[in-house]
């Protein structure tokens, strides 16, 4: 209302005037809008996000002695790369890195085995009920698994399973219900008359999984093994219940040999440089695979 | 770790085709060969799920349910005490202590979590051409295990070694003893839930780019400025994948547990001790208290569902399932 009335009153040239610098400060808003303020906002959450890996890597190089500089030094002064060997010897990290390292592996032949034999029975098999079968399905993943704890450790003491790998790697095999929900989800995509122009060639259901739908499945089976495999190296709450000696622990809980040796003097650089050893596989697949992660996420969760 | 609205198209597909078989077939009617056959098939492709899910699943929460009626140390037969876990759950200070970090771990947890990963999803949204790199590094930390996420953290707040306490002095705040001081630690802890914000904002920004542009459009004609856009456009579009990241959220967080076994062991004074690890202590620390562990299971599982119950029947208010 207000720029009608000043327009009227102003007369026409003015207002061939203003209008161009309306047009700027509309175009400066919207470059406010759509790059400045998001472009702050990402670049400021960034460094924040960043900032621990920083500081892991930072502390991961410092010496002994810069450690107990106050104030904190905020860039290494020497980098001391010699912390990265030294940490591998205060607690038996190529052990640990090897137990983590077959749990992981059979975890992912575990999932690349049960998961899409499952998923090809919820897809391209059908039976009656058997999309209320997969709501079952799709509700076990509320279940915490904190609930179960108790019950299974004692499950599994019964089978004299503890302070084996068994009770981690077991359950794989017998598929996990977000990579069915992502198995299913690609099966549903390839076309029906695949299966239907080999039934007719005479070919069983087993032929048609094994040499038609599997073979086109291997993009899915990449990103199941990827986060099957991280959340098996990832994993924290299974190990520390069911690993007993610590000759079989994994990296995860490994880790916290560096708490209990004396925990008032907890060496902050080789314990980071330690840290940093075990997450640098998961960077390197994450940053390798990226896509795959960004596309599953639109699928199911990982961890 | 969240499914997004795939999982919500999947299951009304997976509804309606049901409905459809259901209305094609008739109800009462007797199953051809083949239909047979395919069930016979069906059912043997699934057979691997069906034993992991009775053996893995089932059996556990009907055996935990059976274990919290008795007293067990692990070793040697459960005695039946009926309901005496429950009984000591009400008199358990220190379970009260958990609880009610717990719920105020999820209330803090939760609902900033999602403010900051739409925050990013919006940012991201934008057409702003190096998003790519920002996606990079803030989905990075969610890919991460946790317990090394934690153990960073236990360096990074350290009060003398750590970096985020030099500069609060830089700007001259006095900075708290995080992890050492009751009022701190469980904020502390919360903001370490926020690194993973990234996998939800990516799961939002997938839910933004399907709003389709023409309401925009249409709501700029109306006149409708940013803000309006985004509470009458984005916001209500956006509802159904809040409200998955929401229940998964909450149900998470009840489950809190890696950083407080790592950085806090419970302290100081209790203040992070929470749900589940008291639980896990119960069972594993305190000389085996299966029984009273096993009580708390079943209240976890069971508080864990009302939650996610409650969600549920408030979202018909709030949620827009059929504005496009």
């Amino acid at each position: 209302m207000a720029t009608i009335t000043r327009d009227q009153a102003t007369g026409a040239g003015i207002t061939d005037l203003e209008r161009p610098g309306r047009a700027t400060q509309r175009r400066l808003r919207r470059l406010l809008g759509q790059q400045v303020v998001p472009r702050i906002i990402l670049i400021v959450m960034c460094a924040v996000f960043i900032l621990p890996f920083y500081w892991m890597v930072a502390l991961a190089l410092k010496s002994n002695h810069e450690l107990s500089i106050y104030p904190p030094t905020l860039w290494p002064h020497s980098l001391e790369w010699f912390n990265f060997k030294k940490a591998t010897e205060v607690f038996p990290f190529w052990r640990f890195l090897w137990n983590t390292t077959a749990i992981t592996a059979l975890t992912i032949i575990g999932s690349v085995i049960s998961n899409p034999i499952i998923a090809y029975g919820f897809s391209r098999i059908e039976w009656p009920g058997r999309d209320k079968v997969f709501l079952v399905v799709l509700a076990s993943v509320f279940v915490p698994f904190p609930v179960l704890i108790v019950a299974l450790f004692d499950i599994f003491a019964r089978l004299h399973w503890v302070n084996t790998y068994l009770p981690l790697v077991v359950p794989r095999f017998f598929g996990t219900a977000f990579w069915i929900f992502l198995m299913r989800q690609f099966f549903m995509q390839i076309p029906r008359d695949i299966s239907d122009a080999a039934r007719i060639d005479g070919a069983n259901e087993f032929q048609i999984f094994w040499r038609i739908i599997l073979p086109q499945s291997l993009p899915a089976l990449g990103v199941i093994s990827i986060f099957a495999g991280i959340a098996a190296w990832n994993d924290f709450l299974g190990p520390l219940i069911y690993l007993q000696d610590a000759s079989k622990y994994t990296l995860s809980i490994g880790l916290t040999f560096f708490q209990s040796q004396d925990s008032y003097d907890v060496k902050f650089n080789l314990l980071m440089a330690a840290s940093a050893l075990v997450v640098l596989p998961v960077v390197v697949l994450f940053l390798l695979f990226q896509r795959a992660f960004v596309e599953g996420i639109s699928v199911g969760s990982f961890k | 770790m969240n499914p997004s609205t795939t999982v919500q198209t999947t299951v009304d597909e997976s509804l309606s085709a049901a409905a459809r078989a259901q209305g094609r077939t008739g109800r009462f009617h007797l199953p051809s060969r083949g239909e047979r056959r395919n069930l016979v098939l069906g059912l043997l492709f699934i057979s691997p799920w069906l034993v992991g899910f009775l053996a893995f699943l089932v059996y556990p929460i009907y055996y935990t349910f059976r274990l919290s009626f008795t007293r067990y140390s692990g070793f040697g037969q459960p005695t039946w005490i009926g309901l005496a876990n429950y009984q000591r759950m009400f008199d358990d200070q220190v379970y009260h202590t958990a609880l009610w970090n717990t719920f105020y771990y999820v209330a803090l947890a939760v609902p900033i979590g999602v403010i900051v990963a739409m925050v990013l999803a919006l940012a991201m949204n934008a057409p702003v051409p190096e998003v790519p790199v920002y996606r990079t590094i803030l989905f990075m930390p969610s890919v991460l295990p946790l317990f090394a996420i934690s153990f960073i953290f236990l360096t990074l707040l350290d009060p003398n070694q750590g970096i985020v306490n030099e500069f609060l002095r830089e700007f001259g705040i006095h900075p708290p003893n995080w992890f050492g001081d009751t009022r701190y630690a469980k904020i502390a802890i919360v903001a370490i839930a926020q690194f993973g914000a990234g996998q939800v904002a990516l799961i939002f920004l997938a839910g933004l780019k399907g709003i389709p542009q023409s309401l925009y459009e249409a709501a700029m004609i109306d006149g409708a400025g940013i803000a309006s856009r985004f509470r009458n456009v984005t916001l209500p579009l956006m509802t159904p994948v809040i409200l998955y990241d929401l229940i998964l959220g909450v149900s998470q967080g009840l489950q809190v547990f890696t950083e407080s076994y790592i950085i806090t062991q419970g302290g100081p004074a209790n203040s992070t001790n929470f749900y589940v690890y008291y639980l896990y202590a119960n069972a594993f620390r305190y000389g085996g208290q299966m029984g009273y562990a096993a009580a708390m299971a079943v209240v976890l599982f069971l508080i864990t569902f009302a939650i996610a119950i409650l969600i549920f029947q408030t979202s018909n208010r709030w949620v827009h399932y059929d504005v496009t």
